[in-house]
């Protein structure tokens, strides 16, 4: 077991020396209190998620962790160096998948896999989008299992989201802990905005002035991740726009304002392709806009991320990213992969079915934590029951290895002691280059032994700090 | 700015100050049933608060007969009423939710704390004294809201939007107390300056916090026709039409010329303000007073309406 603050050993690793000897000073009840005041200070901003199919809890607080997670800069390093080739060969994958289909030809990744797949969207074949960019903004969900080796557990490409929780989380360390701040040097994360919007103004359609409009498109208030769409849009300084105030006229899409229809350039969408237009994808849909996406072709407005991006981070195709990278880049991918059974392969399903209590299955489209099995953790009758599913509908499951998560120190009832945590960072790809902020939501399992970090599952967060230096 | 935008953050206005509005019908109802009988005759106090508040028939709905429980449960803390203090700062808070971008902190902090704070009253307060000092909150909450609003934000377009839903739905509260206790002001009546018409003029005045303006404005005994001048056509008094009016036209004139375009909501607001400058309140008692504030009631609808088409949709 390896923890990020004692290694695998017990002694405190360098990065953590400082706050080693600070947890050692403070008080418990000071502790405890900060923690409470934070609690206090997100129920007043109002920083809450719904969780949904839990209509008692429908705003609820993500439980945060006061003590910080630290990646020392060499870590970031190797971090941002494979983050960067990660989204590099994503985004072309994506444009290939679209359009010449090499790596089809070639064999690399089974055509049933993307044609045959869902999140596939034919009315993107042959469509340009500006600068070759689908994935404008990428989560990558990164674990670590030792001192070395990071691994790519999930590559969201579709609407990632988590960012708000990684400003606040450090705007609420600052205030609450300068001491220890006065300890380190921790690279600053609050450009984060700045940096989305130089991005997605570079993506701007060539036909948009100098100053092109960008808004945010949100589902509406009882999305689970409103309070995050609101917060960036007043960070970016953008309208935050529902579909009922966007309109198409002539292939150019307009939002409704007091002054009369107004011309809007990109759009940072936060709603999923089949919700962005009724005539062309789902038709009971009052989220989107009718014909965004005819506007969408005719090249008049940019979406971020593209439509049809889903055909990257799928959990299926998840298991090719190593070829993939190979394919694009001709690189050896700086970031593992979680080794993966695809259940859709007869001789990994049999593997599957045989070792289940070994393994984690996992829906293919899955996200959140929702639909997924943890062998260790399961009786005989859950065991049983992903059994069936898995035999009478095998295309839909991958199985991974149950993987040692690193642990963190966290504040827990009995007081302070280690849980499993991950790593969201946040790539921006624009046209003129990718930016990675130092940092990203940490996410932390606090039941004991639980390796389910997921907000919705009981998880909570911790503020990420990078080290200068 | 959105449309929507402007949607919300003017009926995030109007319902902070309908909340304020049904606390203080119900607080002057409670002082008014407290009252010995022959202070304030045997008409139904609580009949008269929903009345005031402009939703009986949805109360008669639901309930048969109008008492203190019923009364307070509808307007304070029914889910099922549209319009009681509780969904009140619900759907403020909705349409806060919806505009977080077009408002301050303060203001934000106002609304939410408010409707976190509400939850804790659940369903109502145990006493009566638990409920006084939950009306005093509604009010403190509103005040609180108008006052972060006043004191933080930019003086831009959002601003005036809140603005303008705050004055309309004044006027209409304040016309509409006039209307229910019109007969009261008729100076015909025989019974005038008698105890009961003491106490319901007071009550009046009270429930739209005239009583000590009054006083200093006219330094007389409460008199009707008095009562009727302050509520209209006094400008000085904070919630008279009058006063409304004359925030409702310079609101949507700074709007205008930041927009550089006048329309009909303009037009109807200068028209109403005229008409209400160029009225004298003898002359209203004269032709009639029930006929002078359903016109002006209708006016006012006319008003929302207008702003709704130029701006808000």
């Amino acid at each position: 077991m390896f923890d990020e603050m004692r290694g695998s050993e017990g002694t405190v690793r360098p990065a953590y020396a400082e706050l080693s000897h600070w947890l050692g000073e403070v008080p418990p009840d000071v502790l405890d209190f900060r923690r409470r005041e934070a609690e206090h200070f997100f129920r007043r901003i109002g920083i809450t998620f719904a969780v949904y199919g839990d209509p008692e809890a429908q705003e609820r607080l993500i439980p945060f962790d006061v003590i910080p997670r630290i990646l020392a800069a060499s870590e970031w390093q190797i971090l941002h160096r494979g983050l960067e080739q990660r989204v590099k060969a994503i985004n072309a994958y994506i444009k290939d998948v679209y359009g010449r289909r090499e790596i089809l030809r070639a064999g690399i990744v089974p055509e049933d896999l993307v044609f045959q797949n869902p999140v596939f969207r034919p009315e993107m074949n042959g469509q340009k989008v500006p600068h070759d960019i689908y994935v404008h903004v990428a989560g990558i969900d990164i674990v670590r299992v030792d001192a070395e080796d990071f691994y790519v557990l999930e590559d969201n490409a579709r609407t990632p989201s988590g960012v708000s929780y990684m400003l606040e989380n450090r705007e609420i360390m600052l205030r609450l802990f300068p001491e220890l701040f006065s300890r380190y040097r921790v690279a600053p994360v609050e450009n984060y905005p700045d940096e989305l919007l130089a991005t997605l103004k570079s993506i701007a359609p060539p036909t948009a002035s100098a100053e092109p409009t960008v808004v945010l498109l949100t589902p509406g208030v009882y999305n689970s991740a409103y309070y995050e769409h609101s917060f960036l849009a007043d960070k970016l300084g953008v309208e935050l726009v529902e579909g009922r105030d966007l309109v198409a006229k002539s292939d150019i899409i307009y939002m409704r304002t007091t002054e009369g229809f107004k011309r809007v350039d990109v759009i940072y969408r936060r709603v999923d392709d089949d919700f962005l237009d009724p005539l062309v994808f789902r038709p009971d849909s009052s989220l989107g806009v009718p014909g965004l996406m005819s506007a969408y072709q005719a090249g008049n407005v940019t979406l971020a991320n593209a439509v049809g991006t889903g055909i990257a981070d799928d959990k299926a195709v998840y298991s090719y990213m190593p070829d993939i990278v190979k394919f694009y880049l001709g690189e050896e991918p700086l970031l593992k992969n979680v080794p993966t059974w695809r259940c859709r392969e007869s001789e990994h399903l049999s593997y599957v079915l045989d070792n289940i209590e070994d393994l984690v299955v996992k829906e293919v489209h899955g996200s959140g934590g929702y639909g997924m099995l943890i062998g260790p953790k399961a009786d005989k009758n859950l065991l049983a029951a992903f059994r069936a599913k898995l035999k009478s509908d095998p295309k839909n499951f991958i199985a991974q290895p149950t993987l040692a998560l690193s642990t963190c120190p966290t504040c827990v009832e009995e007081g302070i002691a280690p849980r499993h945590v991950d790593l969201r960072p946040f790539v921006l790809s624009g046209r003129d280059r990718i930016r990675i902020v130092p940092g990203g939501l940490t996410r932390v399992a606090l039941k004991k032994g639980s390796l389910v970090v997921n907000s919705s599952q009981g998880g909570g967060t911790k503020d990420t700090w990078v080290l200068d230096g | 700015m959105l449309s929507r935008t402007a949607d919300n953050l003017y009926w995030l206005a109007r319902y902070v100050e309908r909340a304020e509005y049904l606390a203080r019908i119900l607080d002057t109802t409670y002082r008014l049933t407290a009252l010995p009988l022959t202070y304030v005759g045997t008409s139904n106090e609580w009949e008269s608060a929903v009345a005031t508040a402009g939703c009986a028939s949805a109360f008669f709905a639901a309930n048969s007969e109008a008492n203190e429980e019923t009364v307070t449960e509808f307007l304070a803390f029914s889910t099922d009423n549209p319009s009681s203090i509780r969904n009140c700062f619900e759907t403020a808070r909705v349409n806060a939710r919806s505009v977080r971008t077009a408002l301050t902190i303060e203001m934000w902090d106002t609304i939410n704390g408010a409707w976190l704070e509400l939850q804790k009253w659940g369903n109502g307060p145990r006493s009566r004294e638990e409920f006084a000092r939950f009306l005093r909150w509604v009010q403190e909450s509103s005040l609180r809201f108008d006052g972060s609003a006043y004191r933080t934000m930019l003086r831009n377009d959002a601003y005036w939007f809140s603005r303008l839903g705050v004055f309309i739905e004044r006027a209409d509260n304040t016309a509409r107390i006039l209307d229910v206790k019109y007969h009261l002001l008729l100076p015909a009546d025989e019974r005038v300056g008698g105890p009961l018409d003491y106490f319901q003029w007071a009550a009046i005045l009270r429930s739209v916090s005239a009583l000590t303006a009054y006083h200093w404005v006219y330094r007389e005994n409460v008199k009707p026709w008095l009562v009727g001048d302050l509520l209209m056509l006094r400008d000085e008094m904070p919630r008279s039409l009058a006063s409304c009016y004359e925030n409702l036209v310079q609101n949507l004139d700074r709007l205008g010329s930041a927009y550089g375009r006048q329309g009909n909501a303009q037009r109807q607001a200068r028209a109403v303000r005229a008409r209400l400058q160029n009225s004298r309140i003898e002359e209203i008692f004269q032709t009639g007073l029930h006929e002078f504030i359903d016109d002006f009631v209708e006016d006012n609808n006319q008003l929302g309406t207008a702003i709704a088409q130029q701006y808000l949709m």
